[in-house]
């Protein structure tokens, strides 16, 4: 009897070891793939979103977005709409934090006035698209809880859980690529229900300044709804030499112009 | 004369060269019918489906033009779960953290891509320079008095949710629950998002004893279709247990009990073969075709039956003697009603209907296969098991005269009489029948005995309306909702939908857009409009949207091109006339008062029941006069005279002009379950006629009987089967009009009153018109005795 207790007691320790080990080596992952993109700086893309619904019908946005590398908190990021024609010049400025929610502003060219946002909501639909805000922004290691799944040759698979109570989701299955500098090739969204919601791949991969993978497409299925959002980039530019200056309410305005 | 004869001696010749070659090779009938009977019925298989889209065909324009509207925005059926505190106000801190908890439970139902509740409604205002957008009530366990005094002052000035989510005095509160079903096994779907809400009502109630909970909506219509099917089926029991005691009563014979209920139970054995190989899905209509075919089979063993014990009793045969008898007897009249039946039945594929097609093919197969047991399996059961009777001595005396002789009695003596009554009494039904009116509301298809029912009365008379109407209103232009012109015109037909007596909410774009608009402005009510500028609307449109949250989004409201928006109005229950002429108005008012691009059509699952039975009436109507044509045809085959068959057309028509007479002074709405009727009671009730008349030509001419003394040999040869067999089917139908689900209990009813007033027109009518239609032709007399044959001696 004392036997059995104690093989007993072993296979429970082993088992809170291997998981114990699981949460610490996604979140390991996840620590190596966010040093892997560090020290780009600043970058300007432009972006081609297309909608598409269940019967093929499209719909089209485009787009620039500008990137500043922060180190001691999130990356701040700009939007400013080109089309459709109604909405050029609308531009948002984010600031992502590492913990807490992030900042949000809106510039409205007709009013000419920059509106925040209130970001409690960040799970919603981005322009009518498959993509959540959520799923757009810079992807901070410390908004998620982790746990490794399995290794599939140079796949590792994470299990990724939002610490954000409002998120549209249950977890993540993100898929990263050892070899290639632990960049994303598929993630997998679950939604509150813990059924499959939407998949998120990842192509036509361009390596800048010789470190840094960027996907040229970036492709969303809804499952349940059978909509698609493609993304398509272009013209990445990490020679702009972007500063804090550029991601102001001021610059907002100014970039909306 | 000879010449003439043959073909009912050849008739004859093969029904008792059929009857002694079963008698002969008793066993190898036997077996090979049970075998037939087993292969069949192993291949059965019951799945039921219970989405209401199998009452649309196809082609169903309404329905297409929903399932369009559903591609566009988003597809999806709910669940309405309403909630009543007993306190009387949802308004206090346990009631809106119950609410919230329920929610947060509804956002995990199957299927689940929206879930819309007071608490996480997204309350739009503006806080300084900048937009807010928030839960109602988040978190509402740590608000204060004061806090929720404020909740309760926004919920109830709040257009979107007054009359929809919340009722006016703040005492009834709903969840909505959207699902999208994949729609690749309804069968399994369904059950599982039920199962997961009568669930989580039921945790719900036991934490909180104070809530009354009710529920409604598409999924809960969709299980009520789905269980009304599997209750209608349960209905086959009740009707086996009539079967047998009819069949007892009837035959006073156990051994003549139990081959009828061999052959009834061979005849479904085989049609839920059919069911299984053509691969049709249950529904509730079509779920009653083992009561059907229980109905119609039995009348076949029982003519049968009572002709071989009567020739045993009375006249003294053999067993076998009265066997060979019985089916030489009865092959070609079993043959024609069966026929006629098959007929009648195949006509529903005319209709637009599929559950009935299903149900009007299952029967006339069974109804085939019934034939086909009743002319082999029963005889050879028959000939193996060991019958006995007492013959009896005619001790009643040849002077009693039968009561249906004295009823023959009657009517010969006063046929002009008769038919002027007859004619004043159909006449006036008849022009009775014209006042139905079609009703095809989808709740009222279910009885008070049905939850769904009471809990979506419950609904609409304390919270909001369960019929709706939807239009996808059209810019024209991509990007174009956000032209202020288009807004404004939108925001007009929003106005004018308000205004209508029947609308109890809508639900718009422009409202949206109204209410940044105002919020853009410091919460100013002079902003409570669209706003001016098409940049102004697109960017506020932009900024809102990315201010809601994970499945409250507008794509269930705005198409992905932003070229179109959805309207949908909420409806008092009215009926479905004054519902399509609702969509009628509101369709012409858009013709009138917009440009081209944004005319629409009104279309939604309402719309499509209120059109079913019109549309169902229009594509009977062929399929009817087809089945008159043919079975008069086969009538005149039968009776081998043109004339008679002409008037057989009288009696066959006239029962369903009775019926739908009495049915105005009953109910006076009727159904489309009830269309299918004329064609279905036609091969039925075509019986009585074919019988009677062929009684009558065989006295006339066999026996040289004038008109008068045929017609009371007629009542007194076939009047007591007809009174049985009516009372067999009366007894069938009795039971389905028990049916909890109105497309089969209204159905069941019309068919009993019109089996009945059959009876009474065959034993009225039809005797004084042959009497009359006879006189005039006495100097033809003699030419007509070389004609006719007989076929349906019995």
């Amino acid at each position: 009897m004392k036997k059995l207790i104690l093989i007993g007691i072993a296979l429970l320790s082993i088992t809170a070891i291997t998981a114990q080990s699981a949460e610490e080596r996604g979140l390991q992952i996840a620590n190596e793939a966010d040093k892997a993109d560090q020290g780009f700086k600043s970058s300007i893309v432009n972006l081609k979103m297309t909608l598409k619904n269940k019967n093929g019908q499209t719909s089209e946005r485009l787009l620039i977005t500008r990137t500043l590398e922060q180190s001691d908190d999130g990356d701040k990021s700009m939007i400013v709409f080109n089309s459709p024609k109604d909405v050029k010049g609308t531009s948002t400025l984010t600031f992502t934090h590492k913990i807490g929610s992030d900042d949000q502003w809106l510039f409205l060219p007709s009013i000419k006035r920059v509106k925040r946002i209130s970001s409690n909501n960040k799970s919603g639909p981005f322009v009518g698209s498959e993509f959540a805000y959520e799923d757009l922004s810079s992807q901070e290691v410390e908004k998620y809880g982790y746990k490794f799944l399995k290794e599939n040759g140079n796949l590792l698979i994470v299990e990724q859980d939002p610490v954000d109570p409002k998120s549209g989701y249950t977890r993540r299955l993100v898929t990263y690529n050892k070899e290639k500098a632990y960049r994303l090739e598929k993630i997998e969204f679950y939604d509150r229900k813990n059924s499959l919601l939407k998949t998120l791949t990842y192509s036509d991969y361009k390596l800048y300044k010789g470190k840094f993978w960027r996907a040229l497409t970036m492709n969303m299925i809804n499952h349940q709804s059978n909509k698609e959002t493609q993304l398509k980039f272009s013209d990445y530019n990490f020679e702009s030499e972007l500063s804090e200056d550029d991601f102001t309410q001021v610059a907002l305005k100014r970039a909306g112009k | 004369m000879n010449a003439i004869k043959k073909p009912r001696k050849i008739t004859n010749t093969f029904a008792k060269r059929w009857a002694e070659f079963v008698i002969k090779f008793k066993w190898p009938v036997l077996i090979t019918t049970l075998a037939l009977a087993i292969g069949l019925g192993s291949n059965g298989n019951m799945e039921f489906d219970g989405d209401y889209h199998v009452f649309f065909s196809k082609s169903n324009p309404e329905l297409e033009a929903f399932d369009a509207l559903q591609e566009k925005y988003t597809k999806d059926d709910n669940v309405v779960i309403v909630l009543t505190p007993s306190n009387g106000d949802i308004f206090t801190k346990e009631n809106l953290s119950a609410i919230e908890e329920l929610t947060a439970e509804a956002w995990n139902t199957p299927y689940s891509s929206r879930v819309d509740a007071l608490t996480n409604f997204q309350h739009t205002s503006a806080q300084g320079d900048d937009l807010y957008v928030d839960d109602l009530s988040y978190e509402s366990s740590t608000k204060t008095d004061a806090e929720i005094a404020i909740i309760k002052q926004k919920a109830l000035k709040e257009p979107l949710l007054v009359d929809r989510i919340l009722n006016k005095s703040g005492t009834v509160t709903a969840i909505n629950v959207t699902v999208r079903l994949p729609g690749k096994d309804s069968a399994k779907e369904i059950p599982e998002v039920t199962a997961f809400i009568r669930n989580a009502i039921s945790d719900f109630k036991t934490k909180y004893p104070n809530f009354e909970i009710h529920s409604s909506g598409l999924v809960p219509l969709n299980t009520a279709f789905f269980e009304s099917s599997m209750n209608d089926l349960m209905l086959t029991m009740i009707m086996l247990i009539i079967v047998i005691i009819t069949t007892f009563i009837l035959t006073r014979n156990i051994y003549s009990t139990v081959a009828t209920f061999i052959v009834v139970m061979f005849s479904i054995m085989s049609a839920v073969g059919f069911v299984g190989l053509m691969g049709i899905k249950l529904t509730p209509p079509s779920s009653v075709f083992p009561t059907m075919i229980l109905t119609l089979a039995v009348a076949d063993s029982i003519h049968i039956l009572i002709t071989m014990l009567q020739k045993m009793r009375k006249d003294g045969y053999n067993k076998k003697e009265a066997l060979v008898e019985s089916i030489r007897l009865n092959f070609m009249p079993v043959f024609i009603t069966s026929l006629t039946t098959v007929i009648g039945f195949l006509t529903m594929n005319f209709g637009d209907v599929p559950p009935f097609w299903d149900l009007g093919n299952i029967t006339a197969f069974g109804m085939t296969m019934a034939f086909l047991y009743s002319t082999t399996a029963l005889p050879a059961l028959m000939a193996i098991l060991p019958v006995k009777v007492k013959v009896k001595k005619e001790t009643s005396g040849p002077e009693k005269i039968s009561w249906y002789k004295s009823l023959g009695h009657m009517v010969v003596k006063q046929p002009v009489r008769l038919t002027i009554i007859s004619i004043i009494v159909i006449g006036l039904l008849t022009f009775l029948a014209t006042k139905n009116r079609f009703n095809d509301e989808f709740i009222n298809y279910f009885d008070e005995t049905v939850t769904f029912r009471t809990d979506t009365d419950y609904i609409s008379e304390n919270l909001t309306g369960i019929y709706n109407v939807e239009f996808s209103i059209g810019s024209g232009e991509s990007g174009g909702i956000n032209n202020p012109e288009y807004l404004r015109k939108l925001n007009a037909f929003e106005d004018w939908l308000n205004q209508q007596p029947e609308v109890v909410h809508v639900n718009a774009f422009s409202e949206v857009a109204r209410r940044v608009n105002r919020s853009m402005h410091g919460d100013d009510e002079n902003y409570y409009k669209v706003p001016d500028s098409r940049e102004e609307a697109a960017q506020y449109l932009l900024l809102y949207e990315l201010s809601l949250p994970f499945g409250l989004d507008l794509n269930n409201q705005i198409n992905v091109d932003k070229s179109e928006t959805r309207v949908t109005v909420t409806i008092e229950n009215i009926k479905s006339a004054d519902m399509i002429a609702f969509s009628d108005r509101a369709e012409a008012w858009l013709q009138n008062n917009t440009p081209k691009p944004m005319h629409s059509i009104g279309v939604s699952p309402t719309l499509m029941f209120s059109t079913l039975g019109f549309r169902q009436a229009d594509s009977m109507f062929t399929g009817n006069i087809i089945a008159l044509i043919l079975i008069s045809i086969v009538l005149m085959f039968a009776l081998r005279n043109f004339k008679l068959g002409l008037l057989s057309i009288i009696p066959n028509v006239t029962p369903v002009l009775v019926g739908f007479g009495f049915w105005a002074l009953y109910k006076a709405q009727i159904n489309t379950g009830m269309v299918i009727v004329f064609g279905m009671t036609l091969g039925i009730i075509v019986d009585d006629t074919v019988h009677f008349m062929s009684k009558f030509l065989r006295a006339r001419r066999e026996l040289g009987y004038d008109a008068k003394e045929a017609v009371i040999y007629a009542f007194e040869t076939v009047g007591k089967a007809l009174v049985t067999t009516t009372i067999v089917l009366l007894a069938g139908f009795a039971v389905l009009s028990t049916s909890s689900f109105a497309l089969n209990s209204y159905m069941a009813r019309i068919t009993l009153i019109i089996i009945f007033s059959a009876l009474v027109i065959d034993f009225i009518l039809l005797p004084s018109l042959l009497i009359l239609t006879s006189k005039k032709n006495t100097s033809k007399e003699t030419i007509k005795e070389l004609n006719p044959q007989v076929q349906l001696d019995k």
